[in-house]
């Protein structure tokens, strides 16, 4: 990481002061503003739309092996994803990640 | 309201939020190993996870800023992360609506997904809670699950700047997304979204850091919208069908 330390509190207050306003939002200021369906429609994929595409290169190009494909870090999210798709729950999928990942990278 | 009532009603709060302090204590941890792990001091640490307060938007904010991605793409990537929640602002507004300016104003900053998942089903069973009982109790389900983020992040900030490399933390942040992400695929809709965005980004991965990301976002957005409507037309001819 090379920002500067004011940069690094920019990032932080801005994205506090915005994440702050986004809640603040309707309960605060447009209390009778009715949100669009279509608004909402793709609101509701937010998440599911960003988290996936941030985590693909890090899984796929991994900066600790300089970018080259892990058989052992492949390993650790296929699993991680298929237990937090058939658990539903968050606690499951990361230890049985986290386990996989080191028992890979041990008998790898 | 009598102080007895008064008291219950927060603590029920507290009570129905109680299971997400099982996974806000390592969620946090997770966060402080991987902020320090980036990069950032204590200090920083603990201020994103005080002043954002957002587990996923400060996860995408590092792993960015651990590419040394510009600060206007940081932003617009963890801000909407955190987009969803206008719409639990806006799903709060029949019930919380009426209370005095300063009141929402307070809550607002701890409007968040356990927040508003625990709150939006006691509302809505409970239609006959008044707006002051229902204040007490949505800052009852934060009342342990906040101080524990903050106090969790320390611990992290201060144990992951001493785990050693050959402990392959980097991967802690992939792990944990994932995790988020894997238990909110329940419909198609969900599925075609995140494969278009894993799709998207790793085909746009060779625009500058971060754009190729939030245009792969819009397109995955985008798709999971159109795949809710189609299935709702389809849906609606099976019922004209039968």
């Amino acid at each position: 990481m090379n920002y500067s330390l004011a940069n690094i509190w920019l990032i932080i207050v801005l994205l506090g002061a915005g994440t702050y306003l986004i809640r603040f939002s309707f309960l605060g200021l447009l209390g009778g503003v009715q949100l669009p369906e279509w608004v909402l429609r793709h609101l509701r994929y937010t998440p599911v739309a960003l988290i996936p595409g941030l985590v693909a290169p890090l899984v796929i190009w991994p900066a600790a092996t300089g970018g080259e494909t892990d058989p052992a870090r492949l390993i650790a999210a296929v699993v991680t994803i298929l237990v937090g798709y058939f658990t539903k729950s968050l606690v499951p999928a990361i230890l049985a990640g986290g386990a996989s990942l080191y028992l890979a990278l041990y008998l790898l | 309201m009598p102080t007895s009532t008064r008291n219950s009603v927060f603590w029920r709060g507290t009570i129905d939020a109680a299971p997400f302090l099982l996974v806000v204590g390592p969620f946090a941890i997770l966060f402080g190993i991987v902020a320090t792990e980036a990069g950032l001091r204590v200090l920083e640490t603990m201020a994103f996870s005080v002043l954002v307060i957002g587990g996923a938007s400060q996860f995408a904010a590092v792993s960015l800023m651990a590419e040394d991605a510009p600060t206007l793409i940081v932003l617009a990537t963890a801000l909407t992360v955190n987009l969803r929640m206008a719409m639990y602002s806006a799903s709060m507004v029949p019930y919380l609506g009426a209370a005095p300016l300063w009141k929402r104003a307070l809550v607002s900053y701890i409007l968040l997904d356990q927040s508003y998942a625990v709150s939006i089903l006691k509302f809505e069973k409970e239609p006959k809670m008044t707006v002051n009982e229902r204040l007490l109790y949505f800052c009852g389900t934060m009342v342990l699950v906040a101080p524990l983020w903050y106090v969790f992040t320390w611990v992290g900030a201060v144990v992951g700047s001493q785990i050693p490399p050959e402990y392959a933390i980097d991967f802690a942040l992939p792990i944990t997304f994932i995790a988020m992400v894997a238990p909110m695929l329940r419909t198609p809709a969900h599925i075609i979204t995140a494969f278009v965005s894993v799709v998207g980004s790793l085909v746009l991965s060779v625009l500058p850091a971060g754009t190729g990301l939030l245009v792969a976002g819009v397109l995955a957005m985008i798709a999971g919208a159109q795949t809710e409507l189609w299935m709702e037309r389809r849906q609606k001819q099976k019922g004209v069908a039968e």
